[in-house]
Parts: structure tokens; C-alpha cells; sequence
């Protein structure tokens, strides 16, 4: 029996659900009772309780990860682990900053989407478009669904794929979301077929699917292709102040998968992702990951090119405005002859932010042929602002070739006086000049994402984003 | 000087500092509107400073002096500002903007005067300059001065100038670095603004352009001043003789000491 998120919150109240005979008590911190509990009430096969519980293990004996961004302003025994209590309604709209208010109306947000981006409001019903949606997939034989839904009407897929791209004891976070995971996407793809619609992850928005703990896997069969949208360019309120969401991806021979992400969560959160992805022969997966939000972030979209001829390319923008530390970069490991990759990274620190990219280019003895290019161009707005950039490079195959390109640039005195002598404001030349700098992240978002960004920058360069 | 009636670009007495050193060391010179005026003289004169100071700079200290556009005088006022009041300055070197379509940049360029048109009678209006520059249509969708060679970029100046239609256009140094073709494509788009809703200084050191186009009046700057102004006959005399009969005639030795700013 399926537990709605909304009925969920009526247990709170009254601390017990009709017709189940377990009471549960929101609690802070992590036990193995908490763990137990969430695998019971949503009632999944042992299997899942034993990975579980496994990897709540290692989450306590691994260590916190000793470099990257500031993490020790996170405090694990103070944080809600499943669901919270009824009483917590998180906030009005008066609570609400009037800079994410005036955010709102100058990205046209819609009203419904507003109270709930802003927090005010639990869930955001767009069952309607999600319904239709999901009718053609149907008929394509395509499965789009949050992973639990997944886990309990298609174990066999599931169980076959879940954990093989990120093992629970990969690092102390996924560690953490393999014990706690709740929401997320599931999409399955059969052998080539064609999913020519972006499949978004906000269609089937409420509380848990854009929760702290979400767990998506992605499987593309042989020569199939899929475009998955998730987050968005607006504000986003979260009352919970850690994020530790987990991506799997597994693109067949011949698969063609592209993940999308925009986040911009409130300036309270953790953000801290693993996303992984295998491309076997002549797969090409690409990851367009964009940070606009969040206390700090860390995150680093990897592929593993296992296949000979696979592509992967991720393509990343981060902008750290006053206070915000984005950690963000990319792993390409190269296991396979002739396989190729592209990491464009362009980062954006205004104010005292702060952003790092960090990435891993790894090309293994037997990869011969490989051709791997890496550009990180940094925009510094201000003299507070900061960027750095670790690049690692273990390169253990002869004939290959391998390029890396680096820049760190200011806003151009130039460049401002020539927009502004044809009459244009110095912030909206300064918008210009930076919307300039991420058009080859822009270029690659649908239209409706493209334009809601590049009028948030703008925003955000008129200083009037809260 | 007698009141002009016609709005006029008029330059009193301008001192300007780069970093604490004096460029410009009292420039006197007025331009009205619907005439196209000369401006030359060796390098380093402070001819490009002066076009810089009177589109408002920062870099370019007003230490002394005005400059007044239509009455009114633009100091104190940020670029943007003066470029809404009708002035324009075609740029020596134009600055490449990556990531910034030409359409997108004409666009915001229209928006930031206040004359913002429907998107069909834009995209038509720069269709029609592009192509009278003799340029390709692609040159709109690749972003603004990235990768043009310098003729390319003089050009496009020219096309914004005919786009934006300013009342009064400084173009700085447009013949350098132009072939002969190039150089006569870019003087009969001038001559095709030009009339009485365009008052023109044109900027250059050798006289090229001016074969194309007549200016109404010419004026001689070396060391920071205004050392000569006259007919179009001076070009003639520049043209036969050089800078130095002026320049002695001004105190000034010669070419060398006649820079004022490298």
C-alpha cells in the first residue's frame, strides 16, 4: 500500500496511520531504528533493508572526506532524517525574503509554483501533465517513476542495476543516502527507443521527490536515448540543510543519455551529490550541471568510459554569490580504447563567494587512442571573490592526447565601457558580460531554462535577488 | 563664439589626466549638427583621448573645462547617459564581447536608447546595415568583435552607427587598418547617414578616408591642443607638406614632442 506524502503528515498529528500497526514518532538523528523504519513503512524487501543497514555502518565508521569545501557546520544528530512532525509547517509567505518574492515575479514564476518553491506550501500538484506524460511512455514501454514506486512494481530491473554504479561505501555520503534514501527517479529505457520529450523530474513534484536524501538511477538500454531535466533556476526553499542525493546511470552500448540539473537551493543548505555514470561501447553520456544555489555544494559528475568508442562530457557552470563556497568540477575515467571526453567548467564568484573546481582525468594503461580536453574559465566579479582550481591529471596510456586550458578573468573595464557607451547600464552590462561568459552552458539548455537563467543572472547582478 | 542655434558638440578649454598625467591640455573645438568635421594630427596627440574623454571614460579625468552636447553639459554623466543623449564614438579599437550575439548586443544597444523596435523591423533594420557594410548575414549571430579581423570590426561600428543612428558620431581612426575596399565601403556608409540629423567628428591620422568623404571643416591637434583649424584645404597642405610647418608654427619641434600619450 502506496503512503501519500500529504497522509504522511496527518499521521504526525494523530502519531499513527489507519491499518498500520507500527507508531511512528518524528525523531532527530540517525539510528538503525530510524533506518528500519523508513525500509518497513515503505515496505520493501529485505534485500533493501540489509543495504541499508549496511551502509549505515559504514556511514558511522567512514571518515568526513578531509578535503573540498567547510562541512563543519553540519550537525548529523540535528537533522530529520525521514519526514517531520506535523507542527513543523514550515513557513508563511511573510516568512519569505522579499528578494526571493521580487525573483519570483521577475521570472514570472506562477503562483502555485511560488508558494511551494518558497516553502510555504508541501506539495505541488501537477498530476495532470505527469498523467499524459505518462501515457506515452507507456506505450514506448518507457518506465519513468520515483524510485520506490520502482523498487516494489520492477524489483527484477532494480535490484539488478541499484548500487552497481555508486556502492554504498564509495564515500561517507552515499554512504549516508544508501541508508536513508527516499524519492528520486527511477527511468528505464528499453533497446532503442527514442525519448524525444525532456523527462522532468518537477512533474511529479512534492516533498519527498525533491527531498534531502533522493536516490535517481537511470538505465538506457542498447542505442536507446533519454534527456532528464532535474531541479530549477528559481529560489528554492528547503527547511532541510542537507542534501545528500546520489545519481546512477547506466547508458548500454550505443546509449545516448543527457542529465540536466539546475539547482539553486537556499542559502541554509549542504549540498553534497555523488553522480556517476558507465557508458559501455560507444555510449555518450553527458552531464549539464548547473549550481546556482546552496550554502556549499560539492559535487562532481563522473563517467566511467568502459566501453570502447564511449563519449562523455560534462558541462558545468557554478555561480557563488556572498557566502556560498560551490565545490563543484567533474571525474572522467577512461578504462576503454578510443573513447573521448570534454569538461567545460565556467565559474562565476561574486561578493565574498567562492567557487572550486576540482576535477579527476584518469586514462588507464590498456586506453590507448583516448582524446580528452579540459577548459575551467573563472570570472572573478569582485576583489572579495575567489577561485581556485585543483586539477588532477594520472594519464597512464601512451598515444593519446590530452588538452587542458585554464583562465581566470575580471569583468573588463573595457568591456563594460564599450556596452555602456551604447547606452546600456553598467548592470546590465555586467549581466551581459557574464550571461556572454556561460552561453556554451547556456546554449545547451531547453529555451524555457536558457531565458529563466539569463534573466536570474540578471537579477542577481541588479543585486536584487535576496 | 557666437550661440550656435543647431545642437552642437562644443569642447571649452578641456584638460584631461590618464593616471595623473595631463593628455589633454585645453582642447577648444565645437562640432554642430547635419556637419562632418576632421580631426587629425601625429600620433599621440590626444585625438583618441579626446573621443574617450567626451564619451565619458572612466579612465579619463576632466581636470578642467567642459564639454557640452545640445546645450547641456555631459560631465559627471556615466556613459550610457551620454549615449542616450545622442552621442557616439566609434571605437579605435572595438572590444570583443564572447558569448554576446551582434543581434543580441544591437538589441540591448536600441533598448538602452529608448528605441527599441518589434522584432521584425529589427531584425529587417540589421539585415539591411550588415549587408550595406558588405558583411554576411552570419556576422549576426556570432558574438560581437570575437575573431573579426580589424576591417571586420571597423565595419560593424559602422553598421551600429547606422543602426543606432546617434546625433553626433566620433569615429576614431575607422580608415586604419582598412584595405582600399574595405576603406570605400565604410566612407559611402557615412556618406549615407550623413545629413542634417548627424554631426560627425571624424578622427585619422593619415587623410585616406577623406578622399571619400568632405569634411565641412579641419581641424589640426598635437600635444593635447587644437593647434590649427581650417577648410578642407588643410587637408591638402597636411597632405603635401606634413605636420611640421604646423607644428613649428605651433612652438611645438616636432612629431615626437607633439605626443602627449603613447
Amino acid at each position: 500500500m502506496t503512503v501519500a506524502a500529504k497522509d504522511l503528515t496527518k499521521d504526525y498529528k494523530y502519531g499513527f496511520n489507519d491499518g498500520d500497526e507500527f507508531v511512528f514518532r518524528a525523531q532527530k538523528g540517525l539510528t538503525k531504528e530510524v533506518v528500519a523504519d523508513i525500509s518497513r513503512r515503505k515496505q520493501e524487501p529485505s534485500w533493501m533493508l540489509e543495504f541499508r543497514l549496511k551502509a549505515l555502518e559504514h556511514f558511522r565508521q567512514r571518515a568526513m572526506p578531509s578535503w573540498g569545501a567547510d562541512l563543519s557546520g553540519i550537525d548529523f544528530d540535528d537533522i530529520y532524517y525521514y519526514v517531520r512532525p506535523a507542527d513543523e509547517q514550515g513557513r508563511t509567505w511573510e516568512d519569505v525574503p522579499e528578494g526571493i518574492k521580487k525573483t519570483f515575479d521577475r521570472l514570472g514564476i506562477p503562483e502555485a509554483e511560488r508558494k511551494f518553491l518558497g516553502g510555504v506550501s508541501a506539495q505541488y500538484e501537477s498530476e495532470v501533465v505527469y498523467h499524459s506524460i505518462r501515457k506515452d511512455l507507456e506505450k514506448l514501454g518507457v518506465l519513468f517513476s520515483d524510485c520506490d514506486t520502482g523498487l516494489r512494481e520492477h524489483p527484477e530491473i532494480f535490484r539488478k542495476y541499484f548500487g552497481t554504479v555508486i556502492p554504498a561505501n564509495d564515500n561517507k555520503f552515499a554512504a549516508l543516502n544508501s541508508a536513508v534514501w527516499s524519492g528520486g527517479s527511477f527511468v528505464y529505457v528499453p533497446k532503442g527507443v527514442r525519448v524525444e520529450v525532456p523527462l522532468q523530474a518537477y512533474f511529479r513534484i512534492n516533498t519527498e521527490s525533491m527531498g534531502q536524501f533522493e536516490r535517481t538511477l537511470i538505465i538506457a538500454e542498447e542505442g536507446s536515448f533519454v534527456h532528464y531535466i532535474e531541479g530549477c533556476t528559481a529560489p528554492t526553499y528547503s527547511k532541510d540543510s542537507l542534501h545528500s542525493a546520489v545519481v546512477e546511470i547506466l547508458a548500454m552500448p550505443g546509449a545516448h543519455v543527457r542529465y540536466t540539473t539546475i539547482q539553486n537551493w537556499s542559502n541554509n543548505v549542504y549540498n553534497l551529490v555523488t553522480k556517476r555514470a558507465i557508458a559501455r561501447e560507444r555510449a555518450v553520456v553527458e552531464w549539464i550541471d548547473g549550481n546556482l544555489g546552496s550554502k556549499v555544494t560539492m559535487k562532481y559528475p563522473s563517467i566511467y568510459l568502459m566501453g570502447e568508442g564511449a563519449h562523455g562530457e560534462v558541462l558545468s557552470v557554478a555561480f557563488a554569490g556572498d557566502g556560498q563556497h560551490q565545490d563543484a568540477g567533474a571525474k572522467v575515467i577512461h578504462v576503454a580504447p578510443n573513447t573521448t571526453s570534454t569538461i567545460v567548467s565556467k565559474s562565476v564568484s561574486k561578493g565574498t563567494g567562492r567557487t572550486s573546481y576540482r576535477g579527476h582525468l584518469k586514462v588507464y594503461p590498456k586506453a590507448h587512442g583516448v582524446k580528452s580536453s579540459v577548459r575551467c574559465d573563472a570570472l572573478l566579479l569582485d576583489e572579495t571573490s575567489r577561485s581556485d582550481t585543483y586539477p588532477y591529471m594520472d594519464v597512464e596510456a601512451q598515444d593519446v592526447q590530452i588538452g587542458h586550458e585554464a583562465s581566470v578573468s575580471k569583468v573588463g573595464d573595457e568591456q563594460l565601457f564599450y556596452l555602456q557607451s551604447r547606452g546600456i547600464t553598467e548592470a546590465e552590462a555586467t549581466a551581459m558580460i557574464v550571461n556572454g561568459f556561460i552561453e556554451p552552458f547556456v546554449k545547451e539548455l531547453p529555451m524555457e531554462y536558457a531565458l529563466e537563467l539569463n534573466r536570474l543572472i540578471a537579477l542577481q547582478m541588479e543585486g536584487s535577488v535576496g | 563664439m557666437p550661440e550656435s542655434k543647431v545642437p552642437t558638440l562644443d569642447i571649452r578649454d578641456l584638460k584631461v589626466a590618464v593616471d595623473g598625467k595631463e593628455i589633454l591640455r585645453g582642447v577648444n573645438l565645437e562640432v554642430p549638427k547635419g556637419q562632418v568635421h576632421a580631426l587629425m594630427g601625429p600620433n599621440g596627440a590626444g585625438k583618441t583621448s579626446l573621443g574617450y574623454a567626451v564619451m565619458g571614460h572612466p579612465k579619463y579625468q576632466v581636470t578642467q573645462g567642459e564639454i557640452i552636447w545640445a546645450g547641456e553639459s555631459v560631465l559627471g554623466k556615466p556613459p550610457e547617459e551620454r549615449s542616450r543623449r545622442g552621442l557616439f564614438l566609434s571605437l579605435q579599437y572595438p572590444t570583443a564581447i564572447p558569448g554576446v550575439t551582434t543581434t543580441n548586443f544591437l538589441r540591448a544597444a536600441l533598448k538602452g536608447q529608448g528605441k527599441e523596435l518589434p522584432a521584425r523591423d529589427f531584425l529587417k533594420l540589421i539585415r539591411e546595415e550588415v549587408a550595406a557594410l558588405k558583411m554576411d548575414q552570419s556576422f549576426m549571430s556570432r558574438y560581437i568583435n570575437d575573431n573579426f579581423s580589424g576591417g571586420e570590426k571597423k565595419r560593424m561600428e559602422i553598421v551600429q552607427m547606422a543602426v543606432l543612428k546617434p546625433e553626433m558620431a566620433i569615429l576614431d581612426e575607422t580608415d586604419s587598418g582598412l584595405d582600399v575596399d574595405a576603406l570605400r565601403t565604410v566612407a559611402e556608409g557615412v556618406n549615407r547617414v550623413r545629413g542634417d540629423g548627424m554631426g560627425i567628428l571624424i578622427i585619422t591620422h593619415y587623410q585616406r578616408i577623406l578622399d571619400y568623404i568632405t569634411p565641412d571643416r579641419v581641424h589640426v591637434m598635437a600635444a593635447g591642443r587644437v593647434i590649427a583649424s581650417g577648410g578642407a584645404e588643410l587637408v591638402k597642405e597636411i597632405e603635401a607638406s606634413g605636420y611640421d610647418p604646423m607644428l613649428r608654427e605651433a612652438g611645438i619641434e616636432d612629431e615626437a614632442a607633439a605626443a602627449v600619450s603613447v
